[in-house]
């Protein structure tokens, strides 16, 4: 057996579509390698251990908590963190914007993983009931805004994208 | 905290796992990980060696038919609480999954993984016991079939080998004339419950009630079932057998007190509950049809 305290990996990982080569050893978090490996730290790490879902990234499109995934384990798969949102032009995405535009956020530590949980059901149920929206988040925590911001933003996110409107803002309306 | 520093292994064969675990003594499998992630990053496990399973191919299968819905060890909680053809043979499994945790988690985390960890706080051994279904467990020795009802033997501890992993899992198809229900109650959704009941309750071809059982969630060590049939001899549901049915349960149960709940409230939680969910298994009966 090799030396477990140093024994390392080499891992590929798309992120956001760019190819990432990183020697890590086993034990690092999904969640640590994108931050310190790829160095792409708008994916936010609360609690650690599962509860908090600010780690929430897509991992070959589905929602996942990276720091409940090896960065090892991750090998050969492709993953999306709050950064691959961004459209062309630097523009915020749809889900994005409706944050913005309903004041989902305060602080912003919960938001990278609020938004990359409503993308999921955006992009395959954008017609959800606030019900609905309010189940898919049950696993995001936010200390500050007590959430009804942000169940208004996801939803108005969800109409946005089914639309294919783009969402009035202050600038443009 | 991270976790502390083990090997790693990724077998792409389930062969190659059986031997990875029969060669090192102190190595766990990684299914989703979304138990034992946790318990690595809290230090509460330092396993020398994780077999990470999630590449073996052929463990991602639900089968279901009259008689039953079987899953391979790495179908997600997700997937088989979609699975129509598995709600439709066991509506019980579909209706605990949403249960557990959140989705996110639920997307990555298995079920038999949920099965294998053996929580008594946790709605899938329960559910598995309360159905009578079985898990498959295979090592370089061999394969073996595990009753539920033998399955889980301690607090978070099953009757596993360390060189064992589980492939599979089965459940029976609800039976004709059967309804089933299940709730918990919990401090906010998607956590663990405070307490949770799940039940059967079959009727005979006159309507009158046969058979009454509820599995408990986290008020004891390992998943527990108890038969309530004795509550409704004269084969009413009545409240005053559904008053009868809480004092049974009462006498079965050993809740403990931790810092969410102290052990009397618990068991008052044990008793609405089990009032609720056995009116709701029977009035499912009339609202779903007989099958
Ligand atoms: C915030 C949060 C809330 C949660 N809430 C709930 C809840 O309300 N109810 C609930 O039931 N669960 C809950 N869970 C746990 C979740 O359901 C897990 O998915 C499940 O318990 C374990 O499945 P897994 O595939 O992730 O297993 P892993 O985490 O990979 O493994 C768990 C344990 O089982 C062993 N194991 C896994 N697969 C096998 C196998 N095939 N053979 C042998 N051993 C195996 C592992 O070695 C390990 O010891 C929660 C988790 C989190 C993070
Ligand atoms: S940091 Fe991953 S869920 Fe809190
Ligand atoms: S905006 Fe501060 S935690 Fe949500």
């Amino acid at each position: 057996m090799t030396d477990t305290a140093h024994e390392t990996h080499e891992v590929d990982l798309v992120v956001n579509g760019a190819a990432h080569r990183i020697d890590v050893p086993a034990r690092k978090l999904l969640s640590d390698a994108i931050r310190q490996d790829c160095g792409l730290t708008g994916t936010h790490v609360g609690c650690e251990h599962g509860v908090c879902g600010a780690c929430t990234v897509l991992v070959d499109g589905t929602p996942a908590r990276s720091c409940l995934m090896l960065a090892v384990s991750a090998d050969g798969r492709d993953v999306t963190t709050v950064e691959g949102l961004t459209e062309p032009g630097d523009r915020l995405s749809p889900v994005q914007q409706a944050f913005k535009e309903c004041h989902g956020l305060q602080c912003g530590y919960c938001t990278p993983g609020m938004v990359m949980s409503a993308i999921d059901l955006c992009t395959h149920h954008p017609k959800s009931s606030e019900t609905e929206v309010r189940a898919l988040l049950d696993g995001n925590m936010c200390r500050c805004t007590g959430y009804q911001n942000i169940v208004k933003a996801v939803m108005m996110g969800g109409e946005a994208m089914a639309s294919g409107q783009p969402i009035k803002t202050a600038e443009t309306a | 905290m991270k976790p502390a520093p083990f090997s790693y292994l990724r077998p792409t064969t389930l062969d190659e796992a059986l031997a990875a675990l029969a060669e090192h003594a102190n190595a766990k499998v990684l299914a989703g990980g979304q138990s034992l992630l946790p318990l690595l990053s809290m230090r509460l496990a330092a396993p020398a060696v994780l077999v990470d399973v999630n590449r073996v191919p052929g463990l991602d299968e639900v089968r279901s038919d009259e008689d039953g819905v079987a899953f391979g060890a790495l179908v997600r909680h997700a997937a088989l609480e979609r699975d129509a053809d598995a709600r439709r043979v066991q509506p019980l499994l579909g209706r605990a999954l949403r249960l557990v945790a959140h989705p996110t988690i639920r997307s990555q985390g298995t079920t038999v993984g949920s099965l294998a960890h053996a929580d008594a706080a946790a709605e899938m051994p329960m559910v598995l016991t309360l159905l009578g279904g079985h898990v498959t467990a295979a090592s370089v020795r061999g394969e073996r079939r595990i009753e539920a009802d033998d399955l889980y033997v301690g607090p978070l501890e099953s009757c596993l080998e360390h060189d064992e992993m589980l492939t599979g899992a089965w459940v029976p198809a609800l039976p004709a004339r059967t309804g089933a229900a299940i709730d918990e109650i919990s401090r906010r959704h998607g956590d663990y419950a405070l307490v949770g009941v799940a039940s059967l309750v079959s009727v005979g071809e006159s309507g009158a009630v046969e058979s009454v059982r509820a599995g408990y969630l986290s008020v004891s060590d390992t998943p527990l079932v108890v038969d309530l049939s004795e509550a409704f001899a004269d084969g009413e549901m009545s409240p005053g057998n559904l008053a009868a049915a809480v004092e049974v349960a009462s006498a079965a149960i050993e809740p403990d007190a931790d810092i969410h709940a102290t052990a009397d409230y618990r068991r008052h939680l044990a008793g609405v509950l089990t009032r609720r969910v056995v009116a709701a298994a029977h009035a499912s009966l009339t609202t779903e049809g007989v099958s």
